[in-house]
C-alpha cells in the first residue's frame, strides 16, 4: 500500500471534518461541549485555547483517541471517503494513526524512545505500515523524510540517539516521525512551546514548509497567539469545551468578534509595546508601559546619596560544573527601586545567576553585594537583615508551595525564621501580604491544591513579600502561565514595585515582555552578558549579533 | 462592529476536598475485611487476660488437669494447663512486642532514609551502604544471633527485629524523599534558612506519608510473623508464660491427641496475619489514587 501525495484538485476538499463532537469524563461531566471544525489539505488550522479549554482533548480526537477518563458521547469525525473514525474498532483506527493521521507531542524528549537510534524510530513508522515495496524503499524514503525537516540525513546522523540531539533536533525528528508515510492529516500539539525563539522560527518554517509543498492538512493546538499568526491560515478559539470563534487568521487575529478572542489577544505581550498587557478583566490596569525612570524614583528621598546609586551589584561571577562553564563573568548593578530584565534561552545561565544572587547556588566565585556590602554564597551563611533584603520566587506555582501545609502556613515561613514576630502579629503580615499580592483572607487556610497556577504564584510571590525585601529576583515567573493570567501577573509585579519601591531582577526567555516590565535589559548568552542597556535601547538598537538574532526570530501578531 | 459574547458558564470550582486518605482507605471492602479481621484478634488478645479466671476459671500458667485432656471448653495442654486460658493470655505480648518492633524500625529508618536523601553525598553512601551489609543478613539468623548473645528477654526481641526492619524502611523512604526533595518548596524552605530538621519534619514527611503507610503495614505483618517465630523457636517469651508462639511449640507433640493447643494460636496468627495484609493492600491502593489526581 502506498499513499500519494494529494493532488492539487483537492484544495477546497475537506481533509477532516469533526462535527459536533462531545466529549464526556466517564463520571459524566462533559468536557467538549459540541465541537466542529474541518482541516483541508494544504491549510493549517490553529486551536487556540487556554489551559483546560480542551484544545488537546479535540486534537486527539482527530486520532479516534481519548484519554483515559474520558469517552466520546457524540458528534463524529469524518475522513476524506466520509467514514465516520469513531465508528472504526481499535485497530482500524491503529491503523490510521501514523499512516494517513499522524501526531506531533508536545515534549520531543518525551516522545522519543531514548533507547532507539532516530532512524530506527523513524523506519518503525516506515514498517508497521507497510511503506514500499522493500526495505531499500523504505530507506530511501527515511533519507527524504530527513532532508524534507531540514536535517542531514547520512548515515551517520541516522544512528545518533535521541540525546545526542539538540530540543530543536528533536522536535524535528517528531516531525518527520509524523510526516514519513505522507500523512493526509498532521495533529501537532504545542510542538514548539518548550523551545528557544530562534530554534522555534526553524521549526514553525519547517512545518509550513511541509504543510504547503505537501498538500497536507494541519490541526496546531497551542496558547500562543503569536506563533498562530506565523503558521496558520484560520483559526479557532476555544474557550471551556466551546469554539467561540472561527475565522480566517487575519480576521481572528485583528478583527476579533467575541469578547474572549479580544481578552485573550489584549493580554499578550508585543515586543514593541504597543498596547498594555495589563488590561484584563479582574486586573487593576493601572499600570502602562514602563516608564524609563526607575518606578520609585518619585518616593526616593535623596536621589544623590552615594551608597544607594547601586543596590545590588554583581561582579564576575563564575560557575562552572567540571568543565561545563555556566556563567562566564558575569558583571551587572542593579539601582533602587529599577527593574532589570535578565533574557536568556535555556542554557543560557540565567536561572543559575539569579540563584547565585539569591544565595540559592553557593558554588559560584565572584562577588554579590548588596548595598556595597558584599554578600557571602549561600543563604545559611547570611545573615537574617541580608536574606530579608533579597527575595526570590520560583518558577513553578506547582512545586514551589508545600502542597501539605496551608497558603498561610507557607507564606508566614520567612516571618517564623526571623522569629520577633507573635502568632498573632505573623497572621496580620501573612494577611497583609496577601491582600498586596490581591488574594482574599480566605485563601490563608486553604491549601495549594485548591488553587488556580496564577493564585499559587500570587502566593508564592506574597511569601516573598512579607519581610519586604528591597530585591527581588522573579525566575520565569510567568512561563508556566496562560497568557491572560501572565498579564495579571505582570500587572501585580509593576503595582508592587510602584507601591513598594523595590528593586526587581526579572529572568525570562520570553523577550517580548520587555518592554512591560523592566527599564533595562540584560541579555545573557553563554553565560556572559551580551548586550546591556536601557530596554528601549537594547531593543531598538541592538549591539551584539546575538540580540539581533533573537530580535527577527520573535514571532508577532 | 460588534461583539459576541458567550456566557459560558464558569467552571464550578470543586471546593469539595478530595476524601482523605483515611476515608479512601474504608471505603474498600478490603479494608473492611481487614479491619474487621485484625479487630477481632486485638480485641481477644487485649480483653482476654482481663476477663481471664472469671471466664475459664484459671489463669494461664494454673494446671487445670492432666495433660492433653479434653477438660473444659478446649482441653488441657502438655502440662495440664487450660488451653482457652492460655490462649487468651498470649496474644498480648505478641501484639505488644511487634507494634513495638515497627515502631523502632520505622523511626530509625524514616529517619535514615531522609537523612540520606536529603544530605546525599557521603553521608547517603555509608548510610545506604551499611544498610546493603544489613540487608545481607538474613532476619532470622541475625536475631538467633542477638539472642543467643544476649538471651530470650523481651527489649532484645523487639530491638533486634525493629533493627533488621530499619534499612527496607529507609530504602523506601529515601527513594520517596529524593523525589520530593527536589521540589521548589524544599528549596524556598532552605532559601528561608530553615533548619534542616524542620524541613525534614514539615516539607519532606508530610509529603511521604503514603509509601510510609504502606511500609508501616508491612513491616507490622512482618514483626508478628517474625516474633511468633522466635517463641516458637523458643528464643521469644520463655516458659511458663503464655504465649502464641510458644504454645504451637509446645502443644505440637500431642497434635493428633488435643489438636486446640495448636490449632488456637495458628488461627489466630494466620488470621492476624491475613487482617494486616489486607489493610496494608489497601492503604497503597489509596496512596497511590493521591498520586495520580497530584
Amino acid at each position: 500500500m502506498s499513499t500519494l501525495a494529494p493532488n492539487m484538485e483537492q484544495q477546497t476538499e475537506t481533509a477532516l471534518q469533526v462535527t459536533d463532537l462531545r466529549v464526556a469524563t466517564t463520571l459524566g461531566t462533559e468536557i467538549l461541549h459540541g465541537v466542529s471544525f474541518a482541516l483541508k489539505p494544504g491549510r493549517m488550522l490553529a486551536l487556540v485555547g487556554e489551559s483546560g479549554s480542551g484544545k488537546t482533548t479535540a486534537g486527539l480526537a482527530c486520532l479516534g483517541y481519548f484519554r483515559t477518563g474520558l469517552q466520546h458521547v457524540g458528534g463524529s469525525v469524518q475522513l476524506t471517503d466520509g467514514a465516520d473514525l469513531l465508528e472504526l474498532s481499535d485497530a482500524g483506527r491503529r491503523g490510521l494513526r501514523g499512516g494517513s493521521i499522524s501526531y506531533v507531542p508536545q515534549d520531543p524528549a518525551l516522545s522519543l524512545n531514548p533507547a532507539m537510534r532516530i532512524g530506527t524510530q523513524i523506519m518503525e513508522v516506515l514498517r508497521v505500515h507497510g511503506y514500499g515495496a522493500s526495505e531499500a524503499d523504505r530507506r530511501n524514503r527515511l533519507a527524504e523524510v530527513l532532508t524534507d525537516v531540514g536535517l542531514p540525513n547520512d548515515a551517520a546522523y541516522q544512528r545518533r540517539w535521541p540525546h545526542e540531539l539538540s530540543g530543536g533536533q528533536q522536535q524535528r525528528v517528531g516531525i518527520a516521525m509524523a510526516f514519513a508515510f505522507r500523512p493526509e492529516v498532521m495533529v501537532m500539539d504545542e510542538p514548539t512551546t518548550g523551545l528557544d525563539v530562534t530554534t522555534q522560527a526553524l521549526v514553525l518554517q519547517t512545518i509550513h514548509q511541509l504543510m504547503t509543498t505537501h498538500a497536507v492538512a494541519g490541526l496546531y493546538i497551542t496558547h500562543d497567539l503569536a506563533v498562530v499568526s506565523e503558521v496558520a491560515d484560520e483559526v479557532a478559539v476555544m474557550l471551556a469545551g466551546r469554539i467561540v470563534e472561527q475565522g480566517p487568521c487575519d480576521q481572528v487575529l485583528h478583527a476579533p468578534q467575541h469578547a474572549y478572542t479580544r481578552k485573550l489577544l489584549a493580554a499578550v505581550p508585543d515586543l514593541a509595546g504597543r498596547h498594555r498587557i495589563g488590561e484584563v478583566a479582574a486586573v487593576t490596569g493601572a499600570m502602562p508601559i514602563v516608564g524609563v525612570e526607575p518606578a520609585a524614583s518619585v518616593r526616593r528621598p535623596a536621589a544623590a546619596d552615594p551608597d544607594t546609586a547601586s543596590l545590588l551589584s554583581v561582579a564576575d561571577l563564575r560557575l562552572s560544573y567540571g568543565s561545563a562553564t555556566v556563567l562566564d563573568g558575569l558583571n551587572l548593578e542593579l539601582g533602587r527601586g529599577e527593574s532589570l530584565m535578565l533574557l536568556g534561552e535555556s542554557g543560557s545561565g540565567k536561572t543559575t545567576a539569579a540563584r547565585c544572587i539569591a544565595g540559592l547556588n553557593d558554588d559560584y566565585t565572584g562577588s554579590v553585594s548588596l548595598a556595597g556590602k558584599k554578600l557571602e554564597p549561600g543563604t545559611r551563611k547570611r545573615s537574617a537583615e541580608e536574606r530579608h533584603r533579597i527575595q526570590y520566587v520560583f518558577q513553578s506555582p506547582l512545586s514551589s508551595l508545600n502542597p501539605r501545609r496551608t497558603i498561610g502556613e507557607s507564606v508566614e515561613v520567612p516571618l517564623h525564621m526571623s522569629g520577633t514576630f507573635s502568632r498573632k502579629q505573623r497572621r496580620a503580615l501573612v494577611l497583609e501580604a496577601l491582600d498586596q499580592v490581591q488574594l482574599a483572607a480566605s485563601f490563608i487556610d486553604r491549601r495549594p491544591g485548591q488553587l488556580s497556577g496564577g493564585e499559587r504564584q500570587r502566593a508564592a510571590i506574597a511569601r516573598a513579600l512579607v519581610n519586604a525585601p528591597s530585591v527581588l529576583v522573579c525566575d520565569e515567573v510567568t512561563s508556566a502561565l496562560d497568557v491572560s493570567v501572565q498579564a495579571s501577573i505582570i500587572d501585580l509585579l509593576r503595582t508592587l514595585q510602584v507601591e513598594t519601591g523595590m528593586a526587581m531582577v526579572f529572568v525570562t526567555h520570553n523577550i517580548a515582555l520587555a518592554r512591560h516590565i523592566s527599564q533595562r535589559l540584560a541579555v545573557l548568552h553563554a553565560g556572559r552578558i551580551v548586550d546591556m542597556g536601557p530596554t528601549d535601547e537594547v531593543l531598538d538598537n541592538p549591539q551584539h549579533s546575538y540580540t539581533r538574532e533573537l530580535l527577527t526570530h520573535v514571532p508577532a501578531l | 462592529m460588534s461583539t459576541i459574547d458567550t456566557h459560558t458558564e464558569t467552571p464550578v470550582t470543586i471546593d469539595e476536598t478530595p476524601p482523605g486518605l483515611l476515608r479512601r482507605i474504608l471505603r474498600q471492602r478490603q479494608a473492611k475485611v481487614g479491619l474487621a479481621l485484625t479487630g477481632v484478634i486485638v480485641v481477644l488478645a487485649v480483653f482476654g487476660p482481663l476477663l481471664l479466671p472469671w471466664l475459664t476459671g484459671y489463669t494461664s500458667t494454673e494446671f487445670a488437669g492432666r495433660p492433653f485432656q479434653p477438660d473444659g471448653l478446649f482441653g488441657t495442654d502438655n502440662l495440664g494447663r487450660d488451653v482457652l486460658s492460655r490462649f487468651l493470655d498470649g496474644g498480648l505480648s505478641l501484639l505488644v512486642f511487634a507494634a513495638l518492633a515497627t515502631g523502632l524500625g520505622m523511626l530509625v529508618g524514616t529517619a535514615a532514609g531522609m537523612l540520606a536523601a536529603y544530605q546525599g553525598g557521603w553521608l547517603d553512601s555509608v548510610i545506604m551502604r551499611g544498610n546493603d551489609v544489613l540487608l545481607a543478613l538474613p532476619q532470622l539468623v541475625f536475631a538467633l544471633l542477638a539472642i543467643t548473645v544476649l538471651g530470650p528477654q523481651g527489649w532484645v526481641v523487639v530491638l533486634v527485629i525493629g533493627i533488621t526492619h530499619a534499612p527496607r524502611v529507609a530504602r523506601v523512604t529515601r527513594s520517596a524523599a529524593s523525589a520530593v526533595i527536589t521540589e521548589d518548596f524544599v528549596r524556598a524552605s532552605e532559601m528561608y534558612a530553615v533548619p534542616r530538621w524542620k524541613i525534614l519534619a514539615k516539607d519532606v514527611l508530610p509529603n511521604i506519608t503514603g509509601p510510609l503507610m504502606v511500609e508501616l503495614g508491612l513491616r507490622m505483618t512482618y514483626s508478628i510473623a517474625a516474633i511468633a517465630s522466635l517463641s516458637f523457636l523458643g528464643l521469644g517469651m520463655q516458659p511458663p508464660a503464655a504465649d502464641w508462639g510458644l504454645m504451637i511449640n509446645e502443644n505440637r507433640t500431642a497434635m493428633t491427641l488435643q489438636p486446640w493447643g495448636v490449632f488456637l494460636p495458628v488461627l489466630a496468627i494466620a488470621i492476624l496475619t491475613v487482617g494486616s495484609n489486607l489493610i496494608t493492600d489497601a492503604v497503597a491502593r489509596a496512596s497511590a489514587t493521591v498520586e495520580e489526581s497530584k
